[in-house]
């Protein structure tokens, strides 16, 4: 790849031909803002929140869409360029809810955090028109709240650029545009496949998942990396938790094989954990009826009949069915079970089924 | 799986989810739902067709949702993939397309395949597949003209009475093609459950320790018996389709079962209840409860993903951490710890004393010793060590703690030297539609659900959107019947009978029906029939005759 020498905030820097002026300057260690832009989408460039000076420019160049090139001298943080950026976040505030105190999205909010580093005002613009959109809870996996919308289109580049479907676009002009599904109906009318990606990639709280509705703020929730549970694609997902309770699922970007990518089995299929039906003692049966035992009780008398029936009536008279949903560790005991304890080889699982 | 160790010598997906993505110029999708079973390979490969112009065909008698982004969809008539495959290599090697350099240097048995394919020639084959014989010459040219290319197949191919040379012919077309052992290549098999390929490395099968060590050789036997002081012998053990009938008859009479649910996904669910119920005992390890939990006799409460550490391997062959996110519901216990506990109350009660092998207490305090145990028996994964794998996993083969995995199988030389050719003929399903059951029934499984159900169905969301089971029937048929989507249907089989509400849909032509065996009332799998494929004892899920007539809505119970 050829490289062009760039100053950046005065460092001198090489940067790859035809890279942008936001990807050369996070190479180099800047930090330029962004809101619109997201690593796994294609720069679109609409939200202006990147701009920068660029030397013998006219205007501010929105960074994420401007590429560089040789002898190029780029300012990021300039009064100009900081005025520009609150500009920008005080009108989008001017129709914004900023009911922040309430909203979901509070700690995981790219807008709140910007217009607390540029302490952009809430209300400066006020007078102008603002938008009354009813709330969209129609589906049972995330609510949309355009009222919160900033028109990023993120959730559009990613229905089109992640999952294919295109089920996402924008309707009307200007003032009215409006982020719409299919032809402007419920997300169920359209052709989403309820992946999520909009909801993951979604800056603001426009669009929530039902289930970390009031389940606690951002910062109070864990992160773990584990892989889902479903098919077998294998992918790692970024779980939330709080206490006992899985709360919702983020993706890993960084992480093989989906790096990021999710369907609706991983993204909001991982409830059935804590589905009040879970079986939590161990159940003998008496008389046709389960009745709760100890974990000793239940595993000596298993233990008692097993052995029962492989000394009576040989090891091949137990069967083991393992289980493709459980860990290797775990089918790696069934099966030793089987075949270095009982001392059969009947042993499977349902690849076949 | 073992149609690939006859063609390859490793019954496993060849290539990476990365390099299919991003390197295959074609795509060769037959018998797999791609983007509503394995979404995330799906949603790779419509970008792949959107953004850099890949081509795609699709060979699936229903219209799926990936043939939508299809540079050409094939409707073979189910269970006629073998002659759709060999009219197409019929194709390759008459306007020689096929890759001959790639077919001198590394495979065999080349001249027994010309010989077969040569009677299938596209009007041949399209006379048994119902496919326009312009569109297999027309496959041909895509897939040979778009190199490298990945064939990628699920159940559709498996799940037949012929499942095995179903999966040797996806073989031979790759070998012919010379799409083997390359970035973008390969012959995948997309495996379903998230840890069904762990399973199958771990030795959960009748005939095979870890990593298909077989147990029919005494060298492996001898290895397991130094290591554990006890093994079974040299005589394979059942399949679970053969464990079934085995209680039925007596010769079985206990079983063990974890996280599996027979009664939802075995073929025949009357004959299923009928060979549990004959059972002395049955224990069952469960997280929720299912249609097989009441049959039990005791129920031990495990944990689900979410409350474990351990490992779970891909479709890819990638070992990956699984990591304990919550604490255990209730007083539910992690399955190593449950199998642990049994594996020491058994030896004391068997009487076992072995203290010369290595492994044969059962004094496990982590998974992750269990792990290091394995990896001390299995070559393959020999490499795979905990901390190697925190970060990003390794595929296998990985048989040292210094190589890097595996990302590609069979790149220069197959497991077993040379590719070897299979000469196939087609044959037809079990059971063919007639006079009385006229209808072909395909199984499957929908985007929002689940196997049989167990998780998906206790998961809000999921449920929400997809509240039952439905009948899938063509606007033809619907027509003729008089039957609208919502109307309740009856379909029977020569097993059972099922009610369930009709969806009337384009995705089948006339004589197709589709179900799922997602859902209790409407379970597929009272119609299914119980003829397996004589090698891979796999059912024939894909093709059933049954018939089906519109009934008035039920009465209400008052």
């Amino acid at each position: 790849m050829p490289k062009v020498n760039v100053t950046i905030d005065g460092k001198q820097i090489q940067a790859e031909a035809g890279s942008s002026v936001l990807e050369a300057a996070q190479a180099a260690g800047v930090a330029i803002p962004t809101l619109c832009h997201h690593p796994a989408l294609k720069p679109e460039g609409n939200c202006r929140m990147c701009l920068v000076e660029v030397e013998r420019q006219r205007n501010l160049q929105a960074s994420c869409v401007f590429p560089v090139s040789e002898g190029m001298v780029v300012h990021t943080h300039s009064p100009k360029v900081m005025e520009a950026r609150k500009f920008v976040l005080e009108l989008l505030l001017s129709d914004h809810p900023t009911d922040c105190m309430t909203c979901e999205a509070t700690g995981d909010c790219v807008l709140q955090d910007l217009a607390y580093q540029y302490d952009a005002k809430v209300g400066k613009y006020y007078g102008g028109a603002k938008h009354d959109y009813a709330i969209d809870d129609t589906n049972p996996f995330f609510v949309r709240d355009y009222n919160k919308c900033i028109l990023c289109r993120r959730c559009v580049r990613a229905c089109d650029q992640i999952n294919g479907v295109e089920a996402l676009g924008v309707a009307e002009r200007g003032f009215s545009s409006q982020i719409i599904a299919g032809l402007g109906g419920t997300m169920e009318e359209s052709r989403c496949e309820f992946c999520g990606m909009c909801v993951e990639v979604c800056p603001t709280g426009a669009l929530m998942p039902v289930g970390t509705m009031k389940q606690g703020r951002y910062w109070e929730f864990k992160h773990t990396t584990t892989v889902c549970p479903y098919c077998g694609v294998g992918c790692n997902l970024d779980v939330l938790s709080k206490g006992d309770k899985i709360i919702r699922t983020r993706s890993a970007w960084d992480k093989a094989p989906n790096y990021g990518w999710t369907c609706v089995k991983g993204r909001f299929g991982l409830d059935f954990v804590n589905n009040p039906n879970r079986f939590t003692t161990p159940l003998i049966k008496r008389d046709g009826q389960f009745v709760e035992a100890s974990w000793d009780e239940a595993l000596d008398l298993v233990a008692d009949k097993l052995s029962a029936i492989a000394l009576e009536h040989g090891p091949d008279a137990v069967g083991f069915l393992a289980s493709a949903k459980c860990t290797n560790e775990e089918n790696y005991l069934m099966m030793k079970l089987a075949r270095g304890v009982v001392g059969t080889n009947n042993v499977d699982h349902c690849a076949r089924l | 799986m073992t149609g690939l160790v006859t063609s390859f010598g490793s019954g496993a997906m060849t290539n990476s989810i990365a390099d299919i993505a991003n390197d295959a110029q074609s795509y060769f999708i037959i018998g797999s739902n791609t983007t509503e079973q394995h979404p995330v390979i799906g949603m790779k490969i419509r970008q792949a067709v959107k953004q850099r112009g890949a081509k795609l065909v699709v060979a699936d008698p229903r219209n799926i949702p990936i043939s939508e982004f299809a540079t050409l969809h094939l409707r073979q008539k189910p269970g006629s993939d073998i002659a759709l495959i060999n009219g197409i290599m019929n194709v390759l090697i008459a306007e020689n397309l096929y890759d001959a350099e790639f077919v001198a240097s590394r495979t065999e048995n080349f001249d027994e395949l010309k010989d077969k394919v040569a009677a299938y020639t596209p009007e041949a084959a399209a006379e048994i597949t119902g496919v326009p014989a312009d569109d297999i010459r027309e496959a041909a040219r895509i897939l040979s003209s778009n190199r490298p290319g990945a064939l990628l197949y699920a159940m559709g191919i498996t799940q037949h009475t012929t499942g095995h040379q179903n999966v040797m012919s996806c073989a031979n077309l790759q070998m012919l093609l010379g799409n083997m052992g390359v970035p973008g290549g390969g012959v995948n098999p997309l495996r379903g459950q998230n840890n069904v390929q762990g399973a199958c490395d771990m030795g959960c099968l009748p005939n095979y320790y870890t990593a298909y060590q077989r147990v029919a050789d005494e060298a492996a036997q001898a290895k397991f018996k130094a290591a554990w002081g006890k093994v079974g012998s040299l005589q394979n053990g059942l399949t679970v389709t053969e464990m079934l009938p085995a209680a039925e008859h007596g010769k079985l009479r206990a079983l063990f079962v974890m996280g599996e649910n027979p009664m939802m996904s075995d073929p025949d669910t009357n004959h299923v209840r009928k060979c549990l119920e004959s059972l002395d005992f049955m224990v069952v390890q469960e997280i929720l409860p299912n249609e097989t939990t009441p049959l039990a006799d005791v129920i031990l409460p495990g944990v689900s993903f979410a409350e474990k550490e351990g490992t779970f391997t891909n479709s890819e062959r990638r070992v990956q951490r699984v990591r304990q996110v919550i604490p255990p519901q209730g007083g539910a216990q992690p399955d190593y710890w449950i199998l642990t506990e049994l594996g020491k109350r058994l030896r004391a009660r068997l009487g076992l004393d072995d203290a010369a092998a290595p492994y044969a207490a059962w004094n496990y305090t982590a998974p992750e010793q269990v792990m290091d145990e394995m990896r001390a028996l299995t070559p393959s994964y020999a490499g795979m060590a905990y901390p190697r794998i925190e970060e990003k996993g390794l595929q296998w083969p990985c048989p040292t703690l210094e190589h890097p995995g595996t990302p590609i199988l069979h790149a220069g030389k197959f497991a077993r030297g040379l590719g070897h050719f299979m000469a196939l003929d087609w044959q037809p399903p079990f059971e063919q539609p007639d006079e009385e059951y006229p209808f072909v029934l395909t199984t499957g499984r929908v985007l929002y659900h689940w196997h049989g159900g167990t998780m998906s169905r206790h998961s809000e969301g999921l449920l929400g959107i997809y509240p039952k089971g439905k009948v899938e029937l063509s606007h033809a048929d619907a027509k003729r019947l008089g039957i609208a989507s919502g109307d309740l249907v009856e379909v029977s089989s020569r097993r059972g009978q099922v009610v369930a509400e009709a969806e009337v849909t384009d995705k089948n032509e006339a004589g197709l029906i589709f179900m799922t065996f997602h859902f209790p009332d409407a379970a597929a799998n009272l119609l299914t029939v119980r003829a397996l494929d004589p090698v891979g004892k796999i059912p024939e899920y894909k093709v059933a005759a049954v018939k089906i007539r519109r009934i008035e809505q039920p009465v209400p119970v008052a």
